[in-house]
């Protein structure tokens, strides 16, 4: 729980110096309150009233980084249990696993995968970010060779290192240390050794238990071996496991600041088949992992995942806009339809897959009315005539066109005579009210 | 500090709605918490997947899953008795497609026979759908209801624009009804009252919120649904609480990603397998968010998504 002002005044030295810039202590105290400054700015504060206020401010989900460099990821640090109340923080890390006995073409095979799995989507750039390196071959030597020549042919995918040899994963984490992998996993046999290699370098470690009882001993064990950034592992197998789990971990570190609990969680969702996978995938994605380990990736899995990230992880207090242009589709003409809509993303997305459908190379006027669908930007006045006027005009589009003719949302289809008055020379036509009969439209004017 | 499970118990509870006749009836819905979390809750009914098919051949279905049925779709009866007796379909959607407009306009009349024939042919239950034209799905639905009475269907969608007609139909005729608004909780609510203030029981109802593919709005369906199942568990909104249906297969199967050839987009991957796992996903997702009865079309993503909803329950 955060703290008030006047109980962080009464951990403060109160001799009002003004070092820390404020004229007191007291005002001090009130701006940490609500975050404005950090602690260290008072060079006279004890560590006792340190720790205090840092356990006090802690989040109640740990947040760190898994892998290093500007690819590495963010964990933890969610606030929420559903996406509507506020925007889900850090998108979960998509990781695959790989067996430390393939060949070392089929390692580096599956290294380069991943190095070359970043795609662009809406916007953003996505990609596998972690590879597990998995102990299999039960040959410490032959470990870190795997492990050493993903890491090189991979540099910027984080490392998990996927082994219960406390002997093997000394020997790897070393040779790949400056990565920070994830070492995975410390359990209740094998934590001090686990932690020990951990905190020597500087580097995240899973619990892993069966079960939130065991794990939540677990975790106040290693922390007490001095490491701090632990990721979960309930030993959550079946989808029902994932869910459950995930819930209760969440739920008990949000609503009952249960504190060995209150770390980011990692699932394997391995299966046989890869669709199937991915569907299992799907619910640790929705219910609060935040690395989840396939067996294989492909283009088609990888691209299918991510779109389920990014639609969960987006902020539902912002509407999705997109971009104010003309777009085209196909490869119009200069005699190809020209069609407006507005810039809500789901409006433009549907409307520009109907033209797609329809194999009718045109262009798409998407006019920004802040993110508001065609009706309710009409009736908000922010997609009359006198501003689709205005920004007909300023695009320049009727350069480029054969004949001014620009076909209106059927549902504003009230705005064609006021838009030929302040458009002079075009001709304004009303297409379809729903989108889903655009195709039909656009192959009619084309015979 | 020891862990104690953290459960929330609701004083909400999911209306249960049965559907079909006899040994093949199914239910859905009757659940006191939220998807899957059985541990604090009832689940009595998993979620239902009924395969969707068309009164005319899909020729605007893309290749990966109108090849699925390209032996059979030419007839609406022959292709329903492929899902049932090949494919082991639970229930059936039938999509009047063919009555819109722009693609046939076949009238009602005709419509009713295409729903009198299938019926005959299947004993699992059935699911009536309109071409989603507001105007001519009010008489398309008042024909089919009529052609399926005392079978116990689900026929819709109802919307806001055509609601009185198909209700009224629903109600003589004896069957559950879908009520469906446009991404929006209040909406949803709003329909739903409507048509119980005309004597509907709300029991007999399903909401439809609209359902979206991944990748093209999928977030907005997915928190509409968990807000509806919200509101009807925590809120105990009695309005709120009759069982969600989730039309995947028509809004996955016509976006880019299940149509564009590997050839023209690379970095994408396998078609077959793109199309089939967007469905799956797509579906996945709307079970987590609250969907009680699926509408999908390729059996692989069918398949799959059970396979998941077993591991759930
Ligand atoms: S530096 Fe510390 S002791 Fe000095 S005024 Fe600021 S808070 Fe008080």
């Amino acid at each position: 729980m955060a703290l008030t002002g006047v109980q962080i005044f009464k951990l403060l030295p109160k001799t009002n110096c003004k070092k820390c810039g404020f004229p007191t202590c007291l005002a001090f105290a009130m701006k940490l309150a609500q975050a404005g400054v950090d602690i260290s700015a008072c060079p006279d504060v004890s560590e006792e009233a340190k720790a205090t206020l840092g356990a006090a401010s802690a989040p109640p989900i740990r947040s760190f980084s898994l892998g290093t460099g500007d690819k590495a990821v963010k964990l933890g640090a969610e606030t929420v249990m559903f996406r509507h109340e506020k925007k889900f923080v850090n998108p979960c890390a998509i990781a695959v696993n790989i067996k430390d006995d393939l060949s070392e073409d089929a390692l580096a095979n599956m290294a380069a995968e991943v190095s070359a799995s970043e795609i662009d989507r809406v916007g953003q750039k996505l990609r596998v970010d972690a590879i597990s390196i998995e102990y299999a071959s039960g040959s410490s030597a032959k470990y870190e060779a795997a492990v050493k020549l993903v890491a090189a042919k991979a540099p910027d995918a984080a490392i998990i290192l996927n082994c219960k040899d406390t002997g093997a994963m000394e020997a790897a984490v070393k040779a790949v240390a400056a990565r920070k992998p994830l070492i995975y996993c410390a359990t209740d046999g094998n934590a001090e050794a686990m932690a020990h290699i951990a905190k020597a370098n500087g580097c995240p470690l899973v619990a892993c238990a069966d079960g939130l009882d065991a794990l939540s001993t677990l975790t106040e064990k290693i922390k007490g071996l001095g490491v701090e950034d632990i990721v979960l592992d309930s030993g959550a197998k079946s989808a029902k496991e994932i869910i459950e789990h995930n819930t209760q971990i969440r739920r008990a570190a949000l609503k009952k600041s249960f504190k060995p609990l209150g770390y980011p969680i990692i699932n394997f969702v391995m299966r046989d088949d890869s669709i199937h996978e991915a569907s299992i995938a799907s619910v640790a994605i929705a219910k609060y992992s935040s690395i989840v380990v396939l067996s294989d990736i492909s283009k088609w899995k990888d691209l299918v995942l991510f779109s389920l990230r990014q639609n969960l992880y987006t902020d539902p207090q912002v509407p999705m806009q997109v971009e104010q242009k003309v777009y085209e589709i196909g490869e119009p003409k200069a005699d190809a339809p020209f069609m407006i809509t507005t810039n809500f993303s789901l409006t433009y997305f549907i409307v520009s897959g109907e033209i797609e459908n329809s194999k009718v190379p045109s262009r798409l006027a998407v006019m920004d009315c802040e993110g508001l669908s065609v009706l309710t930007a009409w009736a908000a006045g922010k997609f009359t005539a006198s501003k689709i006027a205005q920004f007909i005009i300023e695009s320049g589009i009727a350069d480029q066109l054969a004949r001014k003719e620009l076909i209106l949302p059927g549902q504003v289809a009230i705005l064609s005579g006021a838009l030929e008055d302040k458009l002079e020379g075009w001709k304004i036509t009303v297409g379809p009210r729903e989108a889903n009969a655009i195709p039909t439209y656009l192959k009619g004017r084309a015979s | 500090m020891s862990f104690v499970v953290p459960k929330e118990s609701f004083n909400g509870k999911v209306l249960a709605v049965d559907f079909g006749k006899d040994d093949k009836a199914l239910a859905i819905g009757g659940e006191t918490c939220l998807p899957f979390l059985s541990f604090e809750g009832e689940i009595p009914h998993k979620p239902v997947i009924a395969y969707e098919i068309q009164d005319c051949v899909p020729d605007d279905w893309p290749d990966t899953v109108k090849n699925v049925y390209k032996d059979v779709s030419g007839n609406p009866v022959t292709w329903a008795k492929y899902c049932q007796n090949e494919l082991k379909a639970k229930a059936i959607a039938l999509r009047l497609s063919s009555t819109h407009p722009d693609r046939g306009d076949r009238s009602a009349e005709d419509a009713a026979k295409t729903v009198k024939d299938v019926l005959a042919a299947i004993q699992v239950p059935l699911i009536i759908l309109g071409s989603n034209h507001i105007e001519k799905d009010a008489s398309v639905l008042v024909a089919s209801a009529q052609a399926a009475s005392g079978s116990n269907c689900i026929i819709g969608k109802a919307q806001e624009g055509n609601y009185k007609t198909i209700v009224a139909a629903a109600l003589a005729h004896n069957h559950k009804l879908i009520a469906m608004s446009e991404l929006d909780i209040n909406l949803a609510k709003q329909l739903n009252i409507l048509i119980t203030q005309m004597g509907f029981d709300k029991a007999k109802l399903i909401t439809d919120p609209m359902c979206a593919a991944l990748g093209y709005g999928l977030e907005y369906t997915y928190s509409v649904m968990e807000r509806i199942r919200l509101a009807g568990l925590a809120q105990n909104d009695p309005t709120m609480q009759p069982p969600i249906v989730g039309d995947v297969g028509m809004y996955v199967w016509k976006i880019k990603e299940t149509v564009a050839s590997e050839t023209d987009v690379p970095d994408w991957g396998a078609l077959e397998e793109r199309g089939i796992a967007w469905e799956t996903v797509t579906a996945t997702s709307m079970i987590l968010a609250g969907t009680n009865l699926l509408i999908m079309r390729h059996p692989k993503a069918v398949e799959n998504v059970e396979k998941t909803i077993n591991e759930l329950v």
